[in-house]
């Protein structure tokens, strides 16, 4: 048991998986020699060779394309996309093409793919660095969408994409690639996808978020009123996510609030409380509410913590929840 | 030096067997042989009437939109030969005007009419076949290609990644992102653009300003040459050499197979609201079928008799085809379902076995809390 970073973590679920099955191949702007611009990659070159950690023209839809072709070929490619801001060029063979591979060829052709983005906001890049577009792939069937919030769970969640069957968008936030460490097994070991994580247990209100929000949230429950009990559920998996779970706990608490960093209006929350109000309905003692990031284009970093959902948000909005 | 020639280039065409069925014998060496000319001439025969059969279901309301090959059989033919010759191990990434590229390398003849039907099982590849579904966005798919040609080269397979497209795909940027991606990552790849002149209305001359669709390739490291592609010589001896240069140098070939579009783009279109008969009467002229006939009579290997013989043959394979196309069962809903993933998470297991996406009818009472009025 080692104590790591999120990256380090990343990084040592890469290299077990790369050792484990020679089908598991890397490819990316920068992820060779560089190590990844978030240093993810760092090692894998010299430890792999560049047959299996691939610097790649730099082509985003290129990279998402032939990565495709190298998952019906047989093999388990990880293409990073160094931004999520970066997706767009990608975008139309992710979702017209990875995603409905194994629905359109009736199940003969499918893309055992895990593709790799950081994601979010909060560490002061530069535009179009720190946008959180978890819902837009939520919302294409055929992808599955993770982001973990903890170094023990990168590595077990990014071990299960890898072995999965098909295309998963594993989303890592890179507020937190480096801002706290936590013990993390060197045994491999997987966090199954699409199961949600209580992080810690309570019977007055339930928060459910993802990502670095996790942090935002544990931070903001620090200084609630002692009497109020917050249960705080990380999904860890955004498709399929854990429906079961947050139905359970909200049936218990009978109050929620959702916290993400992406926008409020057709976020994945949207669906959170959806799902909440159909099945929790008559448990409600109050109105699901959002605290999200605002409909609005993503500031540039001098404004962008007043932007992301911070502890002095969420806990106006938990305890606005618990008034009801 | 403060000025020198930084690089030069050219593009060869190539023409073997003209459009009067006139053969080059010194270009046609170690082509094909007269067998594979006579099985190219049956089998583009039979592809023709498959075609035309295709059209009438679709007038007839048998089946939906239909994209014709007609006119652009040489290209397909020659170039499956090549592959089928070699076991048909290589991947094939077809665009929709290839269909006999396909047949020749496995796909069953149903397959292409059961997607037009509206059906996905027209996509399902049988075992051991290596190609893919056609791609309907234009261009996306020589990516795939090309990641199938990398996944050869990774594992050490004698395969090749093998995209065809058409003139007006080389405007989307994915077909330059493969390219780029398989001269830079030295890929056993092979391009084959059909410019067939047209795509749906916008001629090749406002598709682009170079000269030629073959120089393309050359800004990314590929062989590039432009063929007659209605000469089954040219487009076989190109492509096979394209085939071994990927295989022996892991070099791309870009071909440019010049070629027609006689039908319409699809049977939803109609060509006569933007071109000129006159041009497709010349082209007609040029038909890959009329030239090798010429060639096969020329060579005494073929008659009137033979010719009644093959579209005997063509009309009872075609029509065996069309009855099992439209014999087949409708498929289940539970289809759309079940192969979405290799596991289905819970909800769609609740949307597929109810049909239904609204809780209430998803879960009726069963989840209704004890001691909770009940909402029926």
């Amino acid at each position: 048991m080692a104590s790591l970073t999120l990256v380090q973590a990343i990084n040592l679920a890469l290299i077990q998986e790369m050792e484990a099955d020679d089908r598991v191949l890397i490819l990316g702007e920068d992820v060779g020699k560089n190590g990844g611009v978030f240093r993810v990659t760092e090692g894998l070159h010299e430890r792999f060779g560049a047959k299996r950690v691939v610097d790649t023209p730099l082509a985003e839809s290129g990279i998402m394309g032939s990565a495709i072709g190298l998952a019906m070929g047989g093999l388990r490619p990880i293409p990073e996309i160094q931004f999520e801001g970066f997706m767009g060029p990608a975008y139309d063979q992710l979702t017209n093409h990875a995603a409905r591979y194994r629905s359109r060829s009736r199940g003969s052709i499918t893309i055992p793919m895990t593709v790799r983005v950081p994601v979010g906001g909060g560490i002061h890049a530069p535009e179009l660095h720190s946008d959180s577009p978890e819902a837009i792939y939520a919302h294409t069937p055929g992808l599955k969408v993770v982001m973990p919030s903890s170094p023990y769970d990168a590595k077990g969640l990014l071990i299960s994409a890898i072995r999965d069957p098909d295309p998963v968008v594993f989303f890592e936030p890179k507020r937190i690639y480096r801002s706290f460490r936590e013990e993390v097994p060197e045994d491999e070991y997987t966090v199954p996808i699409g199961k949600a994580k209580i992080v810690e247990e309570g019977s007055d209100l339930t928060v459910v978020t993802w990502g670095a929000s996790t942090v935002q949230c544990i931070e903001a429950m620090d200084s609630l009123p002692e009497d109020l009990s917050v249960e705080l559920i990380d999904l860890r998996t955004i498709y399929p996510w854990d429906e079961e779970t947050v139905v359970e706990s909200v049936n218990k608490t009978g109050r929620c609030v959702i916290v993400h960093e992406a926008p409020k209006t057709a976020g994945f929350g949207a669906e959170v409380a959806t799902v909440i109000q159909e099945r929790c309905f008559l448990k409600l003692q109050a109105p699901v509410q959002r605290v999200a990031g605002f409909d609005t284009v993503m500031p540039y970093y001098k404004l962008e913590l007043e932007y992301l959902p911070d502890a002095a948000r969420i806990g106006k909005g938990i305890l606005e929840c618990a008034a009801y | 030096m403060p000025k020198r020639t930084a690089y030069t280039a050219k593009i060869e065409h190539y023409q073997i067997l003209d459009e009067n069925g006139e053969l080059d014998t010194r270009l046609a060496k170690n082509t094909l042989t007269d067998e594979d000319v006579v099985f190219l001439y049956e089998q583009m025969s039979i592809s023709r009437h498959y075609d035309e059969i295709a059209f009438k279901l679709q007038r007839s309301g048998r089946m939906g939109t239909y994209p014709q090959n007609k006119g652009q059989e040489a290209g397909p033919a020659a170039a499956g030969l090549v592959m089928k010759q070699r076991g048909s191990v290589d991947w094939i990434a077809p665009c929709y005007r290839e269909n006999l590229a396909l047949f020749l390398n496995g796909l069953p003849m149903e397959s292409i009419l059961l997607h037009w039907m509206g059906d996905e099982r027209g996509n399902k590849i049988p075992d051991g076949v290596n190609i893919l579904p056609m791609a309907i966005p234009i261009g996306t798919h020589p990516l795939h290609a090309v990641g199938l040609g990398w996944s050869a080269k990774y594992k050490e397979e004698d395969r090749v990644g093998v995209a065809f497209f058409g003139d007006g795909a080389t405007s989307e940027g994915d077909v330059h992102e493969a390219m780029n991606f398989a001269g830079a990552l030295k890929l056993p790849c092979v391009f084959f653009c059909q410019n067939n002149k047209w795509a749906i209305s916008v001629p090749s001359s406002t598709q682009t300003a170079s000269e030629t669709f073959a120089q393309k390739g050359l800004a990314y490291g590929h062989h590039c040459v432009q063929v007659d592609g209605n000469d089954i010589f040219a487009c076989y001896k190109i492509f096979k050499e394209a085939i071994d240069r990927a295989r022996m140098e892991h070099k791309p070939t870009f071909i440019e197979a010049l070629t027609y579009r006689l039908g319409d783009h699809t049977t939803a279109d109609d060509a006569r609201r933007y071109r000129d008969q006159a041009e497709v009467d010349e082209w007609a002229k040029k038909d890959p079928l009329i030239r090798t006939r010429k060639y096969l009579e020329n060579k005494g290997l073929w008659d009137d008799d033979r010719q009644a013989q093959i579209e005997a043959k063509a009309k009872e394979i075609v029509s065996r085809v069309v009855k099992n196309a439209e014999g087949i069962e409708k498929p289940k809903t539970s289809d759309f379902f079940d192969d979405m993933f290799a596991v289905l998470p819970d909800e769609l297991v609740r949307q597929r076995e109810t049909m239904r996406t609204s809780v209430l009818g998803q879960r009726p009472q069963t989840e209704t809390l004890a001691g909770q009025p009940q909402h029926a």
